[in-house]
C-alpha cells in the first residue's frame, strides 16, 4: 500500500550556529526520553527528526552551548 | 552460549527500566551483596528518564514520625481506594516511607524543612498530613546516576526488552529486547529479574490529539504490563483506570498538593471551591468529571487571590520542577496566575499504581505471581505508590531479588521461544510496505477513548474491545522504516496489549467503584457482597485473556468510624446558601 510523506512543525529547534554536534557533542540526543533527536548527516548538527515531544526539556536544559530551544507543540499551544 | 549466532548475555540480577523504582533496586542489589552482576537496561537514558526526568516537586505521601503513623496511612489510603488493598503492601511501604527519606537526604535529595530542621509537613489528604515539598528537587535523577555508577551497576541504555523468559519449572530466566537505535535483538539470562517499566500512559489519547502529549512520560507505554502478562503472571483491578485532573492541552499536573498549602484550589467557572480535598482519588476525579460536565464548569485552578510573594514562590516551583515548560505553556496564551484562573480538564486514562491501584499483582515483598519476576514503581499493584513507593518498593525488590538469586544457577532458555519471538522483532522491518505504527497507535488509542473512557457502558465497551481485537488483527501488516519506527512498533503491540486488557477488567467487574476510575452506568453502585475483591487478570492455560477473584487480605488496620469519609468529597452548600 502507498506511504505519504507527513508534513509537521516540529517542537524543538536547534540553533545551528551555537549547536558543538558536529565537534562530537551528543549531550541533547543522549537525554531524550524519546530519542527524537538525531545528527543531521547533511549538517553534522542535531536536528528533531521525529515529531514524538514530551516537552520536557533535559535536551534544552543540558546543552552546553544553550543552543536547544523547546516549544510547545503546535496542536497544544 | 549463543543462540541464532546471538551471544546470551549472562548476569545474577537484571533490571528492566532505569527511571525511579529501577536504579534504586539495581543500588540496593549492589549493596546487598557487591559481588553481584547487576545489569540495569533502559529504553532512553538513565541520566533523564522516567517519570521524574526533570524532577519532582514533593513526596505526595511520605509517613513522617511526629506527623503521621504508618497506621494512619495505611487506613487513609484503605478508604481512599474504597477498600480494595493489599494492606501488607500498604504497610510495608509506610513503615520504610521514613527510613527512605534519610536515605535520600543523606544522599543530597533535598526536601523542604522548617526553621527547627523539622520536614516541613503540609496537609492535603482530606484525613492525615502526608506532603512533603522538595522545591529543589531538579536533582534526583543526577543524584541516583551517581549512586549507579558508585555501586558498579552495569547500565545498559537504548535497549528496549519485548518478552520475559522462564524456565523449564515455570521461574524467571531473563529477557529478550532489541536496541533501539541499531534493531540488534539482546538476550539476557538471569536468575532473578525485577521490573519497573513505569505506567501504560499511552493508552487512552489525550485531548490535544497529540499522541506524545500524555500525562505519563510517553516512554512509559505499559511494555511491562504487556511482558507481565505474556509470561503468565497476574494483573489486578486494571479497571481501576488512572484519570488525573491536569492542566487541560499542556496535560501537566495543575499541582493542587504545591498551591493548595499555599491557599490555592480548584474552582468552578464561578470561583468556587466544590471539592473538599484536593488529593487524587476516583471520588475526587468523580467530583470533577460532574462539574466539569455541568453548568457550573468548566474547571479550573485558582491563584488569582493570591499574594504577589506567593505567586512568585509557586511559579519558581512550578516552573522549574518536573514539567517546566508550563510556564512556556502559559506564556504562549497569555495566561498569569496574578490575572486568570488556570482552565484544567481530567487526563486520558491509563494503568498508574502511583495514582490509583492498578498493575501487576505485587505482594509485601515486590514479587509477582511468576517466581523470580519482581515489580516495582508505577506498574506494581501497590495502590498511590506516587514516587516514594517506587523507590521503597524498588528497595524492596532488590531485597527480594538478591535472595530469590542467592541459590540458584544458571537459568535454562527455552531456545524454542527465543526463536518465536525473534522473528516478531525482525518482522516490522522486513516489511517494505505495510501500516506505520503511528496511525496503528493512534487508531487504538482513539478507540480507547470512543469506547473504554468512564462513565462506562458496557455495550459500549463489548464494541470497544471488538473493534481492539480488529486492529490486532492488522498486525501482519505492521510496518517499520528505521530502528526507531521499530520501538515504535514493538510498543504499539503493548499498547493494543493493554488495550484489550483495560477493556476486558473493566468488563468484568458488574459494579462502580473508585468514583470516576470504574463509573459505570449500567451498574451505578458499589456491590461489596459481590466485588469485596480484587479482579485477576492472566493468561490462561489455552493462552487465552482470563479474568478471576482475589480476596482482599485480612485488613491489619481496621478502618473504624472513618471509612467512608472519601465518599464525602463535595463541598456542602449552607440550606440558606
Amino acid at each position: 500500500m502507498p506511504i505519504a510523506n507527513h508534513h509537521s512543525s516540529v517542537p524543538v529547534i536547534v540553533d545551528e550556529d551555537k549547536c558543538i554536534a558536529d565537534k562530537g557533542c551528543t549531550v541533547c540526543i543522549d537525554v531524550c526520553p524519546l530519542d527524537v533527536l538525531w545528527i543531521n548527516e547533511d549538517t553534522g548538527k542535531a536536528h528533531m527528526k521525529y515529531d514524538e515531544c514530551w516537552y520536557c526539556m533535559p535536551c534544552e536544559a543540558d546543552c552546553p552551548t544553550d543552543a536547544v530551544t523547546v516549544n510547545i507543540p503546535y496542536l497544544l499551544r | 552460549m549463543e543462540i541464532n549466532n546471538i551471544p546470551v548475555i549472562d548476569t545474577d540480577i537484571l533490571v528492566i527500566g532505569g527511571g525511579t523504582a529501577g536504579p534504586m533496586a539495581a543500588v540496593t542489589a549492589k549493596e546487598q551483596n557487591p559481588d553481584l552482576n547487576v545489569m540495569l537496561l533502559e529504553k532512553a537514558n538513565v541520566k533523564r528518564s522516567g517519570a521524574i526526568s526533570m524532577g519532582m516537586d514533593g513526596l505526595n505521601n511520605a509517613v513522617v514520625p511526629g506527623h503521621a503513623t504508618p497506621e494512619q496511612y495505611v487506613k487513609e489510603i484503605t478508604i481512599a481506594n474504597d477498600g480494595i488493598v493489599h494492606q501488607p503492601a500498604l504497610m510495608a511501604y509506610a513503615t520504610r516511607s521514613f527510613p527512605m527519606i534519610e536515605k535520600l537526604d543523606s544522599w543530597g535529595v533535598h526536601f523542604q524543612k522548617d526553621e527547627t530542621g523539622d520536614y516541613d509537613m503540609k496537609k492535603v489528604h482530606h484525613l492525615g498530613t502526608y506532603v512533603l515539598p522538595m522545591p529543589e528537587g531538579h536533582n534526583v535523577k543526577k543524584i541516583l546516576y551517581r549512586r549507579l555508577r558508585r555501586n558498579r551497576v552495569q547500565i545498559e541504555n537504548r535497549y528496549t526488552a519485548t518478552r520475559l523468559l522462564k524456565d523449564p519449572d515455570g521461574n524467571i530466566a531473563g529477557m529478550i529486547g532489541v536496541n533501539t537505535r541499531t534493531a540488534e535483538p539482546i538476550i539476557i539470562r538471569a536468575k532473578a529479574v525485577i521490573m519497573a517499566t513505569g505506567a501504560a500512559g499511552r493508552l487512552g489519547l489525550p485531548t490535544s490529539g497529540y499522541l506524545f502529549g500524555t500525562y505519563e512520560n510517553p516512554a512509559n507505554n505499559g511494555d511491562g504490563h504487556a511482558m507481565a502478562y505474556h509470561a503468565g503472571a497476574d494483573l489486578a483491578n486494571l479497571e481501576c483506570f488512572q484519570i488525573n485532573p491536569l492542566l487541560k492541552d499542556y496535560n501537566g499536573p495543575a499541582c493542587a498538593y504545591v498551591t493548595g498549602p499555599l491557599g490555592g484550589f480548584t474552582s468552578n467557572a464561578f470561583g468556587e471551591r466544590f471539592i473538599e480535598c484536593d488529593y487524587w482519588s476516583g471520588q475526587m476525579m468523580l467530583e470533577f468529571f460532574k462539574e466539569l460536565e455541568s453548568g457550573t464548569g468548566p474547571v479550573f485552578l485558582k491563584l488569582d487571590h493570591l499574594a504577589e510573594e506567593t505567586i512568585q514562590e509557586i511559579e519558581t516551583v512550578l516552573h522549574t520542577n518536573e514539567r517546566p515548560s508550563r510556564g512556556r505553556f502559559h506564556e504562549g496564551r497569555d495566561v498569569n496566575y496574578r490575572q486568570r484562573m488556570v482552565e484544567m480538564h481530567i487526563s486520558e486514562v491509563g494503568f498508574c499504581s502511583g495514582h490509583s491501584a492498578s498493575g501487576v499483582w505485587t505482594d509485601e515483598t515486590g514479587a509477582t505471581t511468576v517466581p523470580g519476576l519482581y515489580c516495582a514503581g508505577d506498574m506494581a499493584s501497590v495502590a498511590h505508590n506516587y514516587m516514594l513507593g517506587a523507590f521503597v518498593y524498588g528497595q524492596i525488590c532488590g531485597e527480594s531479588a538478591v535472595e530469590f538469586a542467592k541459590s540458584r544457577r544458571e537459568p535454562v532458555l527455552d531456545e524454542a521461544f527465543i526463536q518465536t519471538e525473534l522473528e516478531r522483532i525482525q518482522a516490522p522491518m522486513k516489511r517494505a510496505d505495510g501500516i506505520p505504527p503511528e496511525q496503528m497507535e493512534y487508531k487504538v488509542r482513539r478507540l480507547v477513548n470512543d469506547y473504554l473512557q468512564p462513565p462506562k457502558v458496557t455495550r459500549k465497551m463489548e464494541i470497544g474491545l471488538e473493534r481492539i481485537l480488529a486492529v490486532r488483527e492488522d498486525l501482519p501488516q505492521l510496518c517499520a522504516r528505521d530502528p526507531h519506527e521499530l520501538l515504535r512498533a514493538m510498543e504499539v503491540q503493548s499498547i493494543i496489549d493493554c488495550a484489550e486488557m483495560a477493556a476486558r477488567a473493566s468488563l468484568y467487574r458488574t459494579e462502580s467503584r473508585w468514583g470516576l476510575y470504574h463509573y459505570r452506568v449500567d451498574y451505578p453502585e458499589q456491590d461489596d457482597s459481590e466485588w469485596f475483591y480484587h479482579s485477576r487478570l492472566f493468561k490462561d492455560e489455552n493462552g487465552q485473556m482470563a479474568s478471576g477473584k482475589r480476596p482482599v487480605a485480612d485488613y491489619l488496620v481496621p478502618l473504624g468510624d472513618e471509612k467512608d469519609a472519601y465518599r464525602k468529597m463535595r463541598v456542602q452548600k449552607a440550606a440558606n446558601a
